[in-house]
């Protein structure tokens, strides 16, 4: 049977198929999918973890133990997870364990556009790049089963197009999850640096024998056509030359590390002028070079954003198409939605004028206009790591930095840098915003949340409990709607010449079942306050010169009554 | 099978093209054609720009619409017809959705929301279907079924049979709300014909 299926589906439905017992992962755009998709098939254990590190730690331990294994991360999870990363090359596995890499060109929600297939050559592990739904599943297989062969884990690199693209996948039955036997095997599983030197040559042989392998392997694919072009790819470029140069000679590169040099010599050979085409870095580009092989790449693609079969054709066959001019059309920007726990506190740390050391969430959308209140953003958890740095560094900052951060941010990688900054005596105000969920990749639950990925009840994290076990004396929680008691404890903290956590309690607007009726407007006197509160909701009529409640997006959340001096924004049905 | 079509579904987070473009790909595959759609997503909040490509063909390669390759676009908001109007090839069809959804930059007065969007629209292009598809689906029972009145507007420019249709709807609408999205696909149906 035939259905559609994006790429994330796919590679859940491989895991099923091909034997998969565990599957970890921290949700991340565009990764997020795979494991809300294995959760669905019972068979398969598959759970979130805190964080990427400790999804490939629990999925290499799977595999160490004998079963086959699944993580999957978003690209920069992979940062995260770099440290067991490299040196399960080094191990090697019992049962097969593949690390998906879902990169993100054109940084569609990503904070930085890596091109992660350098992990592959840096960590000296195999790698597979699908083009298409049907392939990514196909590819879990042959992934596992490479893994298992070569004793190694093996990278399945996806791009956000193969990840949310969808096209027909062929199902079928699933195989029996294998469970080898487990033997203790320190020299191979305990790296200490004796056992680490033995096993680095091994890295090295295996490297061979994956060489060769990748020569003959059939997801390598010559595709001879006319001569006069060549075109070595992989992904979906692959997709892009075929819909824009059907013609043209393509080798098809599913194996992407180590690369064939006989392969793409002879390919090379073939045809009169030869092209590589690969979004990002000049990955394939540089290797093919370095034999001495001339080819043209990256002197006539960008390193960056997408690719199309029109870019494809423009390139290569110097094509421009005539096209018409976009209307002048305003941006439509994502916006924190209506009754989100997060604006108060935004409009609360803008008014207080404080520096605000951010993190990545639902709550980095307090950087828009019109709250415009975040000063940092750079990675999971470096909100309170920054602020520590900030305020001992430069003393114009002190008792003006907070840091806001989210449940499971917070529970991702804040957790260190809250320790270090009672370790080494900060006296930073660290904001958690709990809305009681993983929001922003759409809604996952995480430890604190009481609920795992497969809908079993777990036990709850408890913040303060947490903060007071690290040392943390001033501990507060409000609710982010009552404005007043917000702006009076965050003023207070930040004063305080010791570290502080307030936390911020209140669900995501999206994971509550009952809302209130809207709010009604009375007399608008037209000051435009609740305007700053940045609510899609709220509208200013310019003929009526009144603020208008779209009484479909209201939530009667009531954070607009709370702005409002005049008492022109009532609580709905109270009258 | 026809020619290969290329539509795209243009419109504001939480409006529904996703279930739309699920109508549509089902249709798709019952009559035969390869299918690919591609949808960037991955934020949870509601009311940013949504965007569903959808390709349907003997054999499709590319999972996305170049530039100016649109046959179809059916655009649930006014200014989302705005923003994608460029994608449209020349002989392209618009199906526009008469609705405003107010963008934040315009809410706080930082941007404005371009006027006279359908007259602007039908300048440039030959075929502009505007639908109030609020308004007709409110007939039929409800204003969530908007997209479904949109997609049976579309469904005239399609060469599936009127059963494919239908099948498409009891397959991917629950029971309690298909008499209602029934009647919006219809209402659609007709309003495009008289149109
Ligand atoms: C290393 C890494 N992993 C994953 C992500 C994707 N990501 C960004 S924010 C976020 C979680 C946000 O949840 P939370 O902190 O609870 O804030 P909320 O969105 O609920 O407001 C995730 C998973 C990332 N940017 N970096
Ligand atoms: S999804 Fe939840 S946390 Fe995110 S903006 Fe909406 S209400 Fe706020
Ligand atoms: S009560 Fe006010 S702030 Fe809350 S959702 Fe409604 S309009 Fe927005």
């Amino acid at each position: 049977m035939q259905t559609l299926m994006t790429g994330n589906e796919a590679i859940a439905r491989g895991a099923y198929e091909y034997g998969v017992r565990l599957a970890a992962a921290y949700p991340g755009t565009p990764s997020t999918e795979i494991l809300e998709n294995l959760a669905k098939y019972p068979d398969v254990y598959s759970q979130w973890s805190p964080n990427e590190k400790v999804a490939l730690e629990v999925g290499l331990g799977a595999a160490i133990a004998g079963a086959r294994a699944l993580v999957s991360m978003k690209m920069v999870g992979l940062n995260v997870a770099a440290d067991p990363f490299f040196t399960a090359a080094y191990t090697g596995v019992r049962s097969g364990l593949v690390v998906v890499s879902a990169d993100d060109p054109g940084m569609h929600s990503s904070q930085n556009e890596q091109d992660n297939r350098h992990y592959a050559s840096f960590a000296k592990i195999p790698m597979l790049e699908p083009s298409d739904s049907q392939e990514a599943k196909d590819m879990v297989g042959l992934a596992l089963t490479i893994s298992e062969r070569f004793d190694t884990p093996v990278l399945l690199r996806i791009t956000t197009r193969i990840a949310h693209s969808q096209s027909l996948v062929e199902l079928n039955d699933p195989q029996e999850r294998p469970l080898r036997p487990y033997a203790k095997d320190a020299r191979k599983y305990v790296m200490l640096p004796a056992h680490g030197k033995a096993r680095r040559l091994v890295v090295e042989e295996r490297l061979q024998r994956l060489v060769e392998y990748a020569e003959t392997v059939p997801v390598n694919r010559l595709e001879l056509r006319d001569r006069k072009i060549g075109v070595i790819t992989s992904g979906v470029s692959y997709l892009y030359i075929r819909e824009a140069l059907p013609d043209v000679s393509v080798l098809k590169l599913g194996f992407t590390h180590p690369l064939p040099p006989q392969l793409i010599k002879n390919f090379a050979s073939q045809v009169e002028k030869l092209y590589v085409v690969e979004e990002l870095d000049p990955y394939l580009e540089k290797e093919v070079r370095a034999w001495g092989i001339e080819v043209n790449g990256k002197e006539l693609f960008p390193p960056y954003g997408e690719f199309s079969a029109q870019l494809v054709k423009e390139k290569i066959r110097g094509e421009s198409s005539v096209q018409a001019a976009p209307f002048e059309a305003p941006v439509r920007p994502p916006v924190m939605c209506p009754g989100c726990p997060h604006r108060g506190i935004f409009y609360t740390l803008k008014q207080l004028k404080l520096v605000v050391s951010g993190d990545i969430g639902c709550y980095t959308l307090g950087t828009m206009a019109p709250l415009e209140a975040m000063d940092t953003c750079i990675c999971m958890g470096a909100s309170v790591s920054g602020a520590l740095g900030m305020e001992k560094a430069q003393p114009d900052l002190a008792g003006k930095v907070v840091s806001v951060i989210g449940d499971s941010t917070f529970l991702h990688s804040g957790i260190t840098g809250l320790m270090d900054v009672v370790y080494n005596g900060g006296n930073s105000t660290v904001l958690i915003l709990d809305n009681s969920i993983t929001a922003m990749t759409g809604h996952q639950d995480n430890p604190a949340t009481g609920k795992t990925l497969m809908g079993q009840p777990a036990s709850k994290i408890d913040f303060v409990a947490l903060a007071r076990a690290l040392g943390i004396r001033r501990i507060s929680v409000l609710d982010p709607f009552d404005l007043d008691r917000a702006k009076e404890v965050i003023k207070a903290e930040v004063a305080a010449k010791e570290p502080s956590v307030i936390i911020s309690r209140r669900p995501c607007a999206l994971i509550v079942k009952t809302i209130d009726p809207p709010v009604e407007v009375h007399d608008c006197t037209g000051c435009k306050m609740c305007l700053k509160l940045g609510c899609p909701a709220l509208a200013w009529d310019e003929e009526k010169k009144s603020v208008q409640v779209d009484t479909a997006l209201c939530t009667g959340c009531g954070l607009c009554v709370n702005v409002c001096k005049f008492d022109a924004l009532r609580k709905g049905g109270a009258h | 099978m026809g020619k290969d079509k290329n539509i795209l579904l243009v419109g504001v987070g939480g409006q529904g093209t996703i279930l739309a473009s699920k109508l549509l790909s089902t249709a798709a595959l019952s009559q035969g054609y390869d299918v690919k759609m591609s949808e960037i997503h991955g934020m949870a909040q509601r009311g940013g720009s949504v965007v569903t490509q959808v390709r349907l063909g003997t054999r499709i390669n590319s999972p996305v619409i170049d530039q100016g390759e649109a046959n179809m676009i059916v655009a649930f908001e006014q200014l989302e017809a705005y923003r994608w109007a460029h994608h449209l090839r020349k002989d392209g069809v618009l199906i526009v959705n008469s609705q405003k959804i107010i963008p934040l930059p315009v809410l706080i007065g930082a941007a404005v929301y371009p006027d006279n969007i359908i007259p602007r629209l039908r300048e440039r292009i030959g075929r502009v279907v505007e639908a109030d598809g609020l308004r007709l689906a409110a007939e039929a029972g409800h204003v969530r079924a908007t997209n479904v009145v949109l997609m049976g507007i579309c469904a005239r420019f399609m060469d599936f049979p009127a059963e494919i249709w239908q099948d498409a709807l009891k397959a991917r609408i629950p029971e309690k709300l298909l008499q209602i999205n029934r009647k919006a696909f219809v209402l659609g149906y007709d309003y495009a014909a008289a149109v």
